[in-house]
């Protein structure tokens, strides 16, 4: 395990593709984005049990990262261990490093609310809190010492604009988030997330509990949000990476039942010249 | 980063973020302590009357009748047996109802009559057992003109009945349905079936809710102050003698040992606890050994079976 | 049937018949289950009624004057006249004094052992509070004459006399001297504390452990610590399933018998005060039901039983209605 100081001491990292030498013009292309998170050598225990073995990659900064694969391949616990919600699972533990802005959130000690602020999260199904639009915007900023309604009051609507929710619910703030539609639920989850201004958005397969036209709402959103966020997605929806991410990173079982990096890179080589067969066969649908 | 506004929220979120640490750690030590508050009790009731009780439990407070109060020895033979008698008598009171309601609610959870069952069940639970007492005593001791054992075995039906029949419910919704379509589609009616497929595959739960719905009637005394009564001379053996010397049929005994008043153990233990003798509030503690030994040993062997049984279906 | 085309030889008509016979038994077994069920839902019709018929003459005598509140209430056996206001001040004084404070005990270890004991600790500490709630009534009586009167709620008390019974209104309520036995309403109220402990934690627990992942997790996700997503998203989340818990410990409260009859010194005395003996609706009828003589003495018990049964009957029912709720609103949530 790499320590810390070891760490900064590195020039600052560039996007490395793990297992996959990058082409020679794809990696120029590559240098020049500032890297957010530095992911290496990233293992995930659920007890003896290991769910993700030595994942390396770096996430760029303001792009959109898509995370694919064959479902139980580890997608949602890789993402999970991005701001440690792994944490919560009984048992579970985490090796190697995930470096976000050159620290390394994995260090001992690090304590996980900062990081949390940092790195937001939406999830697969909506899950607004059983309050009013309003207090479930304004929830984060609570927690963070946000007390005058003149603020709070900004922050939400912000927040709301940035989601492409405000239009539709500026009338009727007082009312429960519960009672929303599925998709407009999931766009006020990303603005409760939005909120506590977090610089990287984890989403886990934010649509697949939604009709079309929601998802699409939602693609849209991730589009508009990447300049301002960097934004990572789990999809297991080979057309909404192609769709909506910058960069792709395929991941596989192993024989152990580990999740393994295959092959990481630019959405549209990803797509369209695999270097592995397995990633090829699975892009193309003959697997998973 | 671009919004200057929100930095500037974040520099005071770092100044309160001490104080949110604080709140966090002090108040989930808190809950910790209530948690060890709440057991103080269970462990100062458990080792004070085991050292008081095992100082004053002698054979002689299993085997001999109670001699008058003042005097040295004697024993609780008569609450012992009027224990066993009232948690037989009321295990057979409740257990034929409690066993075909509990068939039918499961079965027909969402018909009037099925939410009927499950409602009153949960109801029934929560009724004092004084209360009970006192429909008992209307129900049998005025209707037969004297309190009996009788009066009390069925008191104490009506207190474990929701516990057989929630126990009972639960685990026959647990047995797979195509274990009983299974028999059916052999022809097996439906009677047999449930008396002898689905009960059996439930039967280790329902033996732990019947013992547990047992361990709480044998600990119960207010519906018994005024059904059973009390009896310090009542014994099996000399009722059974006496009986059998004026030619009674083994019947004709039966109905008189359920029609007198009985003694029980947490009704003797009350009794005693306010008597001014030392001698009785002594074996008022060794009662209280043995009734709480018991009902402690049903609830620990009761649970462990089913961390067991369930343990050994996972694997 | 085709029978009659071809003759059933003697084995055939013995299965038909001996078949015949088994599914008659479903009618019966159907009759019997139900028959059960009818029996069940009565039974509470039945509790309720028997013990409004047999109250009828006390209700005439006394009318509503026997529940009302009076400062010098008669409960006169020789003179047959019966007041019950002590003991309903009784039962409510103490079964208040009991929620409110196992209320925060009962919520912090429902949160510890849903929320934050390591799991291997959550069996065996829910085992515990089971047991507790076990122990027989009687047991905890003679605990609390001999051990926890003397040994806790006496000095208590007398700490109480001289710091809050000196204050102004409030101070009526812990006006001294508690007895040197220390029977007393307070000792009720801290016994019925112990027991209604377990009841309520553990259903607190079980509404806890019903709240979906995923509201845990959006608050985590925000950066909040457990506390906050605690008090801030659970509680709020679970709060009528609480709510059930606290009416259903309140339940017990109110009818629990032995135990308080132990230790509440039975006496009808007009004071108010927690430091004073007294006596509850529950141990009242234990105390005098057997020995009531006069139509008019035990009826006036009975009445008191009735209203007991009532209230504790709307209590468990809002308690249940309220669990109830909480199970069908938690929506069936898929993990990704």
């Amino acid at each position: 395990m790499l320590t810390l100081a070891n760490d900064l001491s590195r020039p600052l990292p560039m996007v490395r593709t793990g297992a996959v030498p990058a082409k020679e013009e794809e990696a120029a292309e590559i240098q020049t984005l500032p890297v957010k998170i530095d992911i290496r050598g990233l293992s995930i225990f659920y007890g003896k049990f290991r769910a993700i073995a030595e994942v390396t990659m770096a996430i760029p900064a303001h792009q959109v990262t898509a995370i694919i694969g064959p479902s139980g391949c580890g997608k949602s616990t890789l993402l999970r261990a991005l701001n440690r919600m792994t944490d919560l699972t009984p048992g579970a533990h985490a090796e190697g490093d995930v470096i976000l802005d050159g620290e390394n959130i994995l260090g001992p000690g690090v304590d996980v609310v900062p990081i949390r602020q940092r790195v937001g999260m939406v999830f697969q199904r909506p899950n607004p809190f059983p309050k009013s639009i309003y207090d479930n915007v304004a929830y984060g900023p609570r927690l963070y010492g946000v007390r005058k309604r003149v603020e709070l009051d900004g922050i939400v609507e912000r927040s709301l604009k940035q989601a492409a929710l405000w239009d539709e619910v500026k009338d009727k703030l007082q009312q429960s988030g519960m009672a929303l539609s599925g998709g407009q639920q999931q766009r006020l989850c990303i603005a409760r997330a939005l909120a506590v201004e977090p610089s990287v958005i984890l989403m886990d397969e934010p649509a697949s509990a939604l009709d079309p036209i929601a998802t699409l709402k939602i693609e849209d959103l991730m589009q508009q949000l990447k300049s301002e966020y960097t934004m990572v997605i789990v999809t297991h929806n080979m057309q909404q990476a192609a769709r909506v991410a910058d960069y792709t990173a395929f991941l596989m079982i192993d024989g152990e039942r580990a999740g393994r990096l295959i092959e990481y890179g630019p959405t549209s080589r990803i797509f369209t010249k695999p270097e592995k067969k397995e990633t090829e066969d699975y892009v193309t649908g003959r697997f998973g | 980063m671009t919004n200057t506004a929100s930095s500037t929220h974040f520099i005071r979120a770092r100044r309160g973020y001490t104080r949110r640490r604080t709140a966090n750690a002090v108040m989930l030590v808190l809950t910790g302590l209530t948690t060890a508050l709440a057991l103080i009790p269970l462990f100062w009731i458990i080792g004070y009357v085991v050292y008081q009780g095992g100082q004053y439990l002698t054979p002689a407070f299993f085997t001999e009748l109670p001699t008058p109060p003042g005097t040295e020895g004697g024993g609780v033979w008569n609450a012992i047996q009027g224990t066993i008698l009232l948690v037989i008598l009321a295990g057979l009171f409740a257990l034929p109802p409690g066993l075909l309601a509990a068939f039918y609610a499961a079965y027909y959870p969402n018909t009037p009559l099925g939410i009927a069952v499950r409602f009153s069940t949960d109801v029934l639970a929560g009724v004092p057992s004084i209360v009970i007492g006192l429909f008992l005593y209307a129900l049998v001791v005025v209707v037969q003109g004297h309190f009996s054992g009788l009066a009390g075995g069925i008191a104490l039906a009506i207190l474990m009945l929701p516990t057989i029949i929630r126990t009972t419910e639960e685990m026959l919704k647990l047995v797979p349905p195509s274990l009983r379509e299974a028999s059916l589609a052999l022809g097996a009616p439906e009677w047999k079936t449930s008396l002898q497929v689905v009960l059996p595959a439930a039967g280790n739960g329902l033996i732990t809710g019947f013992l547990l719905g047992l361990a709480r009637a044998s600990g119960e005394t207010a519906p018994l102050l005024f059904t059973a009564l009390g009896n310090e001379w009542f014994d099996f053996r000399s009722l059974i003698r006496s009986g059998l010397e004026s030619g009674m049929n083994p019947l004709e005994i039966l109905v008189r040992i359920i029609e007198q008043p009985v003694d029980s153990l947490p009704l003797t233990l009350w009794k005693y606890a306010q008597q001014p003798y030392p001698e009785r509030i002594h074996q008022a503690w060794a009662a209280a050994l043995v009734l709480m030994a018991f009902v402690l040993a049903v609830n620990i062997f009761a649970r462990l079976w089913i961390l067991f049984r369930a343990r050994r279906m996972k694997g | 049937m085709k029978a009659q085309t071809v003759p059933p030889n003697t084995m055939q008509r013995l299965r038909r018949n001996i078949g015949k016979a088994l599914h008659h038994g479903d009618r019966i077994w159907q009759w019997l289950t139900i028959g059960a069920g009818i029996g069940v839902a009565l039974l509470l019709l039945g509790i309720g009624w028997m013990l409004w018929r047999d109250s009828a003459d006390a209700r005439s005598a006394f009318g509503l004057g026997f529940l009302a509140p009076t400062a010098d209430a008669s409960w006169n056996p020789v003179l047959d006249k019966f007041e019950a206001w002590p003991f309903i001040y009784g039962t409510l004084i103490t079964s208040a004094v009991a929620l409110l404070l196992a209320i925060p005990i009962s919520v912090g270890i429902g949160i510890f052992l849903a929320e934050l004991c390591p799991s291997w600790l959550r069996l065996p500490l829910g085992w515990m509070l089971e047991l507790l709630a076990a122990i027989p009534s009687v047991v905890f009586g003679l605990w609390g004459i001999f051990v926890f009167l003397p040994e806790v709620v006496e000095p208590l008390g007398t700490f109480l006399a001289g710091t809050l019974g000196l204050l102004p209104g409030i101070g009526a309520l812990f006006a001294g001297p508690i007895p040197a036995s220390g029977a007393s309403r307070l000792a009720a109220a801290l016994i019925l504390t112990i027991m209604i402990v377990p009841t309520i934690s553990a259903v607190t627990r079980d509404v806890f452990l019903a709240i979906p992942r995923s509201q845990r997790e959006a608050a985590y996700a925000l950066g909040a610590t457990e506390w906050e997503t605690i008090s801030q998203v659970l509680v709020p989340y679970g709060l009528s399933g609480v709510l059930g818990a606290v009416i259903l410990g309140l339940g017990r409260a109110l009818g629990e018998t032995m135990a308080v009859t132990m230790v509440i010194g039975n006496s009808i005395g007009g004071a108010v005060s927690l430091l004073r003996p007294g006596y509850t609706m529950s141990s009242i009828i234990a105390n005098e039901f057997a020995e009531a003589v006069s139509r008019l003495h035990s009826q006036a018990l009975i009445e008191i039983g009735f209203l007991l049964f009532i209230v504790t009957l709307l209590v468990n029912m809002a308690a249940r209605f309220l669990v109830w709720r909480v199970a069908r609103r938690t929506p069936q949530e898929g993990r990704a």
